[in-house]
């Protein structure tokens, strides 16, 4: 069952989230979402297994989305999790400094679960194939 | 559009409430810094993240008329954050202004009804007015040799950050701190609450090295004004290294070269060689103390209705007769001769009466919630009207921590707010007056809770001029409230208790706040439907102090079961002192009401098949009893037939048709499955002091 990490400070759209990617189906497997409430919360979470994917909120006190990518981009085991930015920041700058990091998509909040659910397993797919492939 | 599902839904209305109040206490933590003279960006920080996060949800959530709302003020707190736009105590109005707007948002949409458009679009024309400034962010031109790893992570806000302690020529370090993964959240805490004093932590970063796999390494980016010896010897310790960022000796690096971070490698995030030693800064004093920063949550919660705690609670009552009935089945089968099953059934009972008990107990304590909830919005009202009115009140809050039941907490608002509301407009005089009377110039306003025995006080003190118990007489008796020839016996303290006579308190000329036709008396009685008690002392020229006594919770109470007229009635045991055997011989009868003497003191006697009018059984033969009730400074003696033991019990409210029944404050099933009524001794008192004022007045008109 592929994992899902999702990192946001906010409950009610955690809560959001994991109801938009439960409802699908990825690869024919059922998607366990994994919920981290702060940027810490998903540095101990990270090391605990694979992830198939991480959701990551921008803005978030402390560890935010940009360090949490910029940690995961740099780790030996998890450089190859593909790592998806939401934001409501319509910023550029963040938008552009996020792919610059390596961030697999960014999707600007609000987002419909639909448009969640595709992005997210868009992604998870395309990990998927490189990680068979090479 | 899918849906979202209805426990997010529930989350959002729950979580966005719980952002406005953060987002209103914030507020009112910078109204306090700007008034010291300081700023602290880290307010206005967490402020814009506040509004941001409540954009974010809003459009997840469909709530329109918050987004909009939301978009507008991110602006605002956005140019406030990055320095385009300077912190007046306009602006502030207006932010202070959205708690309400947003408050009003957050009832429409729960509800289903219109949000309430004209607020919104006001306050929205008002945010673009304040516009949101002109002037662009700069490049970061920095004079640091700083790792392009680490300027490529820091947000826009963590940029002008780094920007603005530059520009103001205070130095970089570099604390690089191994932390335990499990506690990394608290530790973090410390060395933030630690570096406050010496200036202010821009950005953390992991550095991808750790020593162990529960461990990880930190890159803290300091801006500070003191020197790197001084913060060795605050901050230092075995896990935090601390390094002076050097500076650069070309100018400028453009923020926009940056290149990605080469992957893998330690070195990713280092902020290069430390300095040769300690560079010479400029010193100055360190910044004051800063407002302690809101800990985020670390605890692990649930939310929950508290209308299924309230139904836990009834089952709890439920099992309390299952625990009396397992009692009463024991003795059956011990009285049938079958001993040890007896035994055994006791020992069943005795295991369950403990486990009900500790059942009981968690889930009061889930009830409770810390009195600052409702202390944070008074704060705010204090603001508003000492502005209004235009005068200084500093208002000192203590024991906000203090805990009490959820639903206390939600009926104790108003009451409370109507007290400030008094104490601002009535009790505190002009700066002049104070002047004159040679007090500082601006009010004191003291709000303190502390919890004593099973109830919880709240004391609110101002220091203004006192209540004029004079023009209070003359009020009572205008309002044929009291009589003039029974003025002369009123102890100094009943004297002051006439501001709770209807009608006494309440302003000839309604004054903008507290003189909305809403008297003392109102306040008393809607803290009396939670069970609270107050009393008020007051000094002439130094100030009032009303105290407020509560109970912790009204879900479940420990009562003194008692037989009336043979029917049981209940009193919480923590408004009775004693029980004394009655001696009618004892009675005597001053100013229309029943007394007894109880040890030196007069204690108003209160004959509750009487009050409650049930058919007496006439004259008892057997002895009978004296409750003695006392709720804060006042006591009453109600007469019993029997005191029958104490029980906890769950108290269940009447129904509707029982509303204009007073002095009693619910039912209750007991062990042995019958309903009980459950006596308000604070309604007793009332009814009481006022059936015998009532009969005083009659007696001195008569005379």
């Amino acid at each position: 069952m592929p994992r899902v990490l999702v990192v946001e400070d906010s409950g009610a759209t955690r809560a959001y989230v994991r109801g938009a990617l439960t409802a699908a189906e990825a690869g024919g497997n059922l998607i366990e979402v994994v919920e981290a409430e702060s940027g810490f919360e998903a540095l101990r979470l990270l090391p605990r297994g694979d992830w198939a994917l991480v959701i990551t909120d921008v803005n978030m006190p402390d560890i935010n989305g940009l360090e949490l990518l910029s940690f995961i981009r740099s780790s030996e085991r998890h450089r190859a999790t593909p790592v998806l930015l939401m934001s409501t920041q319509t910023s550029e700058r963040d938008r552009e400094r996020g792919m610059k990091l390596g961030a697999a998509g960014y999707l600007a909040k609000p987002f419909t679960p639909q448009e969640l659910r595709d992005e997210a397993l868009r992604h998870m797919r395309s990990a998927e194939v490189e990680s068979q492939h090479g | 559009m899918a849906d979202p599902g209805e426990r997010a839904r529930e989350e959002f209305f729950t979580e966005a409430q719980e952002i406005v109040e953060a987002f209103s206490r914030n507020l009112l933590s910078l109204d306090a810094t700007l008034k010291a003279g300081g700023d602290d960006p880290s307010l206005v920080n967490e402020a814009f993240r506040a509004v941001h996060t409540l954009k974010g949800l809003a459009g997840l959530f469909g709530a329109s008329k918050m987004g909009m709302l939301s978009h507008r003020l991110e602006d605002v707190l956005d140019a406030l954050r990055l320095g385009r736009m300077h912190l007046s105590p306009q602006v502030l109005d207006t932010l202070f202004s959205a708690v309400d707007v947003y408050a009003q948002i957050l009832v429409a949409e729960k509800e289903g009804s219109e949000a309430p458009l004209a607020a919104v679009d006001d306050l929205c024309a008002v945010l673009d007015a304040l516009g949101s400034g002109g002037v662009p962010a700069g490049q970061l031109g920095s004079s640091y040799e700083l790792d392009p790893g680490l300027l490529a992570v820091l947000t826009e806000y963590e940029e002008h950050r780094l920007r603005a302690n530059i520009e103001h020529g205070l130095a970089l370090y570099r604390l690089r701190v191994q932390f335990d993964l499990a506690t990394i959240d608290r530790a973090l805490e410390e060395i933030k609450e630690r570096a406050k004093r010496h200036g202010e932590i821009i950005t953390y970063l992991p550095t991808g090295e750790s020593a162990s796999p529960d461990t990880i390494e930190l890159d803290l980016l300091m801006a500070s004004r003191d020197d790197l010896a001084t913060l060795i010897g605050t901050l230092g310790a075995d896990h935090v290294v601390i390094e002076a960022v050097p500076r650069r000796r070309r100018p400028s690096l453009a923020a926009g070269t940056l290149h990605p971070p080469p992957p893998g490698g330690g070195t990713l995030v280092s902020l290069a060689p430390p300095a040769p030693g300690a560079e010479a800064l400029v010193e100055e004093e360190p910044a004051p103390a800063e407002h302690a920063a809101s800990l985020k949550s670390v605890t692990q919660t649930v939310r929950v209705d508290i209308k299924k705690l309230d139904h836990l609670m009834n089952i709890v009552g439920e099992l309390s007769i299952v625990r009396g009935v397992l009692s009463r089945l024991s003795e059956r089968v011990r009285a049938d001769g079958q001993r040890q099953l007896s035994a055994e059934i006791l020992r069943v009972h005795r295991n369950f009466d403990r486990r009900l008990g500790e059942l009981r107990d968690a889930i009061l304590e889930v009830r409770m919630v810390p009195l600052g909830q409702v202390f944070d919005r008074l704060a705010r009202v204090v603001r508003q009207i000492s502005r209004d009115v235009g005068k200084e009140i500093r208002l000192v809050i203590t024991g906000a921590e203090t805990e009490i039941d959820k639903l206390i907490v939600e009926e104790l608002s108003d009451p409370l707010m109507h007290m400030i509301r008094n104490a601002i407009d009535h009790g505190i005089e002009s700066a002049e007056v104070r002047e004159r009377a040679g007090k500082p110039p601006a009010g004191t306003i003291a709000l303190n809770a502390y919890q004593k025995g099973n109830h919880v006080m709240i004391e609110i003190e101002d220091d203004g001029g006192g209540i004029d118990e004079e023009a209070l007489l003359e009020k009572a008796v205008a309002f044929g409230r009291i009589a003039r020839a029974e003025a002369h016996d009123l102890s100094r303290q009943e004297l002051l208790g006439l501001i709770f006579t209807p009608g006494v308190s309440t302003r000839d000329e309604p004054g903008d706040f507290s003189g909305r036709g809403v008297g003392m008396d109102v306040v008393k009685t809607n803290l009396g439907k939670i069970g609270g008690v107050i009393d008020v002392h007051s000094e002439r020229g130094i100030g009032t102090k009303m105290t407020i006594t509560l109970p912790i919770t009204l879900a479940i109470v420990n009562a003194l079961l008692v037989r009336v007229a043979g029917q049981v009635f209940a009193i919480a045991v923590s408004s009775v002192s004693e029980a004394i055997v009655f001696d009618p011989r004892k009675l005597k009868r001053i100013d229309g009401r029943e007394v007894i003497s109880l040890r030196g003191k007069t204690l108003p006697i209160c004959r509750l098949d009487a009050v409650l009018a049930l058919a007496s059984e006439g004259p008892s033969e057997g002895r009978r009893y004296v409750v003695v009730t006392s709720l804060g400074a006042r006591r009453l003696g109600l007469v019993v037939d029997a005191v029958l033991g104490q029980e906890d019990i769950v108290i269940k409210a009447l129904g509707a048709s029982f509303d204009d029944i007073r002095c009693l404050s619910g039912a209750t099933e007991l062990g042995d499955q019958r309903v009980g009524l459950v006596l308000d001794p604070a309604a007793l008192l009332e009814e009481v002091l006022a059936s015998a004022e009532t009969a005083a007045l009659g007696a001195a008109l008569g005379g």
